[in-house]
């Protein structure tokens, strides 16, 4: 490299530049003993003042080996119009050699000068050499004539040298707008009390090579500030409401439970409601909660084995095992409407099912413990709090004359190790369980009683006409996965959670998803 | 669940207890009802239309939010006497006897086989003597309301038309003509209309009315009651006629109840005519009214046969895990309005058994599974003692969850973030926007309430390209990713429709499109599932990559992902149009793969 321009951005230029920088500063510095003025010192050198030779004296300041006195000086200088004139001339004198000597037709000139020069300046210039009688229109051709041989650009010269004009001709050229008043900043710079002659720059950082040569025993190292944030992680993250699913998991694979397989989100409504002994004119079967399908819009008719589907049916029409049913005229085509399930009970549903028929083949009934986390569709009209899909949690347990007591033990349990002890439970209503508990837990973050959940033991009939033992009891309960993210991370709105919308600082400056918060 | 209003100082003196609302508030927990809101006329009125009305009440009013399946609770009389029958802990309070008193010369309404497609239930009875005042009026009427938007669902399935009998005659018919015969003043108007005219009348002044009308519109004949010389009584389910109009004074009162379903009409017809002999000069009486059917079988209703429900004690305390006996069963039951006798059991001898006499008010008394909830709820569910169940099973996680939890990790220390979108989308997102052309796969929604959910993803890649979008302040490159189910429509399964797991990954940059880098993801996947690049031929356990075009992505820069020679997906450079449609001004690169078990094991 060698190129010695001050301009020139390379690096190593650059480098160079600020080494030579130094090594002249030190040189004055132990030699004169102070520079009275940087700019002065800067034109000398042909160096750039306010960037460059600035930002080294600033550092040596900092060091305390120089000290630095501010110098203001005012003086005049050109704006972008005055530097504009320097170059191509004021605008007058541009039209006035614009016309050519035996004049020119007005209008065509017009046309012609102001695709050239442009409309301001051909505004300006006319208007001023008008006023300077330089040029004049002649009123029988509309002719545009020069009516003196040559003029002289005195506005030109005047900015050429600002030194020779008094202050009233600045301030007709500030009127203009052609010049303007300027404060220049330098410094007159003495040894400050750090200064030594052989004085060394600290170093920011160790070097392999100090650690080889053991040079670091010499070097002086800079300050940290350790103020400052450290430098960001690089790395991946997952997102906030998985890591709350996973706590989820993790708790209910504690206590035993086996997960399901929920990947199945269209279902049909017969699984959805009917076998969970849910009537058919039940509103939660309305268009207004439920996702209904265009297609497939109707399960096969034989999806569901007949006779199965024959004792649902009379389940809901006339009753058995002791229910007296419905008592409604039962339809297989509102059975076999698909829809996109609205809880994961539907998939509990085909568990259950599906135990009753281990059971018929084997004779053997196998007490089971199950949960699932997944997606659940509502048609809500949507807000701050309600998606059309969001995470259901839920838990249940299928065993031999399991009671509500059980029930309440296991739920406790559960909340327990999401730092919710206090729980409460409040009779309510399900069309599939009875009896039926809403859950209610004094939450640690909230401060106050919050329902938390919705449990009860299925009934009897939508369990008998699978085929399970009489004697088999399931209980279960279930809740929402979001709001309880939501209460944690204080977030009010779902939709900053959960959707594309969400924005990705959270989810990559999100803490651990530890839901337990601990007394002790 | 719908809400009751009550004004709160006669409500506690109907329950003979006064109460502080935390007081209340408790009792509600235990019962399982709720105190929505505590409000009064004046403030309701100005909630409501932001005004202040000068002579409204100010007096104290309980909203108080009941379970849908207990019709009997949704009015002051029989939620007062629920909780004062409750609050008698010694089971001595004495029931409403619901009976009925037959009047020797019976009334009698006639259906008429034209109801038959239309609405072929009616049912009918009287109140004789009924000592109205304006509370008792106002709660009568909102009885009605709170019905109709309940159980009737919204006067679809059930509706009810109560008269002032001393302005009709039997025998009274219930038919269907053509809605230009139907002729009659309407209720609350001065002027006679046909029923075409007034379906007119409900749409031009906006009616609440209105919305009713489409039960019956399309049928070409409407449901009409007349009495004995023709005078209308009503138009089931719209309206009933000024004609006979019930008010403050009227003292016979005739409840007729139409329906498409017959045991919905009887539960209907049961609540109005429990909660209102309470106020009949004799009280809890009910004169019946005989029903001639289409084939000229004569039935009486209200039909108040009691239904008998047997719980055995050891069934009660089984699923209770307590050890009750009989007597405090009984007890526990009375509380609960449930008047029940002690008698052997069935099944064994040996043991006691509960018999409840279900009252014609508890229609939600299905099985004795509610037996056990209501002694439950008398015995108090936070009295119970917790204990875990005794199942002895261990757990276990699906082995694809696992998979792809263990792959969400791995993905994310390869510097990938990970986003969750939603598993509905708009018909563009899953074709237009992507640049795809509609495979006619995607399962579609058939009642959206917008446009953003009208389908089931058919990837998660428009998801991934409308979180870079949401993002774009963020420092480049951005890397993303989600694993998740789309869906589509599927023979092979009993809903014709079926999930796939799938990973989606995106890199976005501005200075290249980064396919190297998504390619190099692709790699890593395969490397954490033991799948090794393809040389030459396609080996078990082998991938290999080959160009194959996916109008998502950039021509010649789109590849298919083949594992023992089975496409599994595809990566490329994000088409320059499907970035446009999305607004995203930077290159990208993406891979979206299906994921099933066989690829990890």
């Amino acid at each position: 490299m060698s190129s010695s321009s001050s301009s020139s951005t390379h690096p190593s230029d650059q480098g160079d530049l600020f080494t030579r920088i130094e090594t002249e500063l030190f040189n004055v510095l132990k030699t004169e003993g102070f520079i009275s003025n940087s700019g002065d010192w800067a034109r000398n050198h042909q160096w750039e003042h306010n960037d460059l030779l600035v930002g080294v004296l600033k550092s040596y300041e900092a060091w305390g080996v120089v000290l630095l006195d501010t110098i203001e000086q005012r003086s005049v200088v050109l704006t972008e119009d005055g530097n504009e004139i320097l170059k191509n001339g004021s605008p007058e004198v541009r039209i006035f050699n614009a016309i050519p000597q035996d004049g020119v037709n007005q209008k065509e000139f017009d046309k012609q000068i102001k695709a050239s020069l442009g409309d301001l300046t051909v505004k300006l210039g006319f208007a001023e050499a008008m006023k300077k009688k330089w040029i004049k229109i002649e009123k029988e051709t509309g002719k545009l004539l020069r009516t003196v041989p040559s003029v002289e650009d005195d506005t030109r010269a005047q900015l050429e040298d600002l030194s020779c004009l008094n202050e009233s001709g600045v301030q007709a050229l500030r009127r203009r707008k052609l010049v303007h008043d300027a404060v220049f900043k330098t410094f007159s710079v003495k040894r400050g009390p750090k200064f030594t002659p052989n004085w060394r720059k600290p170093i920011a950082d160790i070097t392999p090579e100090m650690l080889a040569s053991g040079s670091w025993r010499d070097e002086q190292f800079k300050d940290y500030n350790f103020q400052a944030m450290g430098s960001l992680t690089a790395g991946g993250h997952l997102h906030p409401l998985m890591k709350v699913r996973a706590e989820f998991r993790e708790i209910f694979l504690e206590l035993g439970f086996e997960e399901m397989f929920t990947s199945r989100y269209v279902e049909s409504s017969f699984w959805n409601f009917d076998s969970l002994f849910q009537p058919q004119q039940h509103p939660a079967r309305d268009a207004h909660d439920t996702f209904f399908l265009i297609n497939p819009a109707l399960a096969p008719e034989n999806s569901v084995p007949r006779d199965y589907l024959e004792s649902v049916k009379q389940m809901h029409e006339t009753g058995g095992f002791g229910s007296v049913g419905y008592r409604y005229d039962w339809k297989e085509e509102e059975a076999r409407k698909n829809i996109l399930r609205t809880h994961t009970t539907a998939i509990s549903s085909r568990m259950l099912y599906q135990l009753a028929q281990d059971y018929k083949k084997t004779g053997v009934f196998t007490p089971k413990k199950y949960f699932s986390i997944d997606r659940v569709f509502r048609n809500e009209t949507l807000d701050a709090t309600h998606l059309a899909e969001f995470h259901q949690i839920e838990g249940l347990i299928a065993d031999r004359n399991i009671t509500l007591p059980h029930l309440i033990g296991i739920i406790s349990q559960f909340f327990h190790r999401l730092g919710i002890y206090d729980i409460r439970f409040k009779p309510a209503y399900n069309p599939y369980t009875e009896p039926s508990m809403e859950i209610f837990g004094f939450h640690p973050i909230l401060q106050k009683w919050v329902e938390l959940g919705n449990s009860g033991m299925f009934r009897p009939e939508m369990l008998l006409p699978m085929g399970l033992p009489e004697d088999v009891r399931v209980i279960a309960w279930g809740l929402g996965m979001e709001r309880p993210t939501m209460i944690k991370y204080k977030i009010p709105n779902i939709r900053d959670i959960f959707g594309p919308r969400i924005d990705l600082d959270f989810v990559k400056k999100n803490p651990l998803a530890l839901m337990e918060i601990r007394k002790d | 669940m719908p809400k009751v209003d009550v004004k709160r100082d006669l409500f506690f003196n109907e329950v003979g207890r006064h109460y502080t609302k935390d007081e209340f508030e408790h009792q509600c927990f235990e019962y399982g009802i709720e105190l929505d809101d505590v409000t009064s006329e004046r403030e309701q009125i100005k909630r409501e239309t932001g005004e202040l009305k000068e002579n409204a009440s100010d007096e104290v009013l309980y909203k108080i939010e009941v379970p849908a399946n207990r019709y009997d609770l949704l009015c002051l009389e029989g939620l007062s006497t629920a909780l004062k029958v409750f609050n008698n802990r010694e089971g001595t309070a004495t029931l409403p006897n619901y009976h009925l008193a037959p009047n020797a010369n019976p009334l009698r309404l006639i259906i008429d086989k034209s109801v038959k497609d239309v609405r072929p239930v009616c049912v009918a009875a009287v109140l004789r003597n009924v000592q109205f005042n304006q509370q008792r009026y106002d709660s009568f009427i909102d009885l009605q309301e709170k019905l109709h938007q309940n159980i009737c669902r919204r006067r679809a399935l059930v509706s009810i038309g109560t008269h002032d009998l001393s302005t009709i005659s039997s025998p009274f018919t219930y038919s269907a003509e053509k809605p230009e015969h139907i002729k009659f003043v309407p209720l609350s108007n001065n002027k006679e209309f046909n029923a075409v005219e007034l379906f007119e009348h409900f749409h031009t002044t906006n009616s609440h009315l209105k919305k009713y009308t489409s039960i019956i519109k399309d049928f070409p004949v409407y449901p009409v009651i007349r009495d004995s010389k023709g005078v209308i009584l009503s138009l089931p389910p719209i309206i009933n006629g000024e004609h006979s109009k019930i008010t403050l004074h009227t003292k016979d009162i005739f409840i007729e109840v139409t329906a498409t379903d017959y045991t919905k009409a009887h539960i209907v017809l049961n609540t109005i005519v429990a909660m209102f002999s309470k106020y009949c000069a004799e009280q809890w009486s009910v004169e019946p009214v005989e029903i001639v059917d289409i084939d000229g079988k004569v039935s009486v209703t209200p039909n108040f046969t009691p239904t008998i429900q047997n719980a055995s004690v050891s069934y009660i305390n089984s699923a209770l895990g307590l050890k009750l006996t009989p007597e405090e069963i009984l007890v526990l039951l009375r509380r609960m309005s449930l008047p029940s006798v002690i008698v052997d059991d069935e099944k064994d001898n040996k043991s006691k058994a509960i018999r409840v006499t279900v009252p014609i008010t508890r229609s939600d008394i299905l099985h004795a599974c509610d037996i056990v909830e209501d002694v439950a709820i008398a015995y108090g569910y936070n009295n119970l003692v917790p204990s875990l169940p005794p199942t002895n099973t261990v757990g276990r996680q699906q082995p694809l969850n696992k998979v792809c939890d263990l792959l969400r990790t791995e993905i994310a220390m390869a510097g990938y973030t990970e986003v969750l979108t939603f598993a509905l989308c708009s018909l563009d997102d899953n074709f237009k926007n992507l640049n795809r052309p509609d495979d006619g796969n995607a399962v579609l929604i058939s009642n959206p309430k917008t446009a953003e959910f009208q389908c089931g993803r058919a990837s998660l890649l428009s998801g991934v390209l409308k979180s870079v979008s949401a993002n774009k302040g963020v420092p480049l490159p951005l890397k993303l990713f989600e694993i998740g189910d789309t869906f589509g429509l599927d023979q092979k399964t009993d809903v014709l429709a079926s999930n796939q797991r799938r990973i989606c990954a995106l890199y976005c940059s501005s200075t290249g499109s980064g396919f190297e880098v998504i390619h190099g993801l692709l790699d890593r996947i395969m490397l954490l599932l033991r799948i090794t690049r393809s040389v030459g031929e396609s080996k078990e356990r082998t991938y290999e990559i080959k160009p194959l075009d996916d109008p998502a992505f950039f021509p010649g820069r789109s590849v298919g992902v083949f594992v023992n020679g089975k496409k599994i997906g595809g990566l490329g450079v994000v088409h320059p149009l499907v970035l446009q449609k999305h607004e995203i001004p930077f290159p990208c690169s993406a891979l979206e793969l299906e994921i099933t078990l066989p690829l990890a094991y």
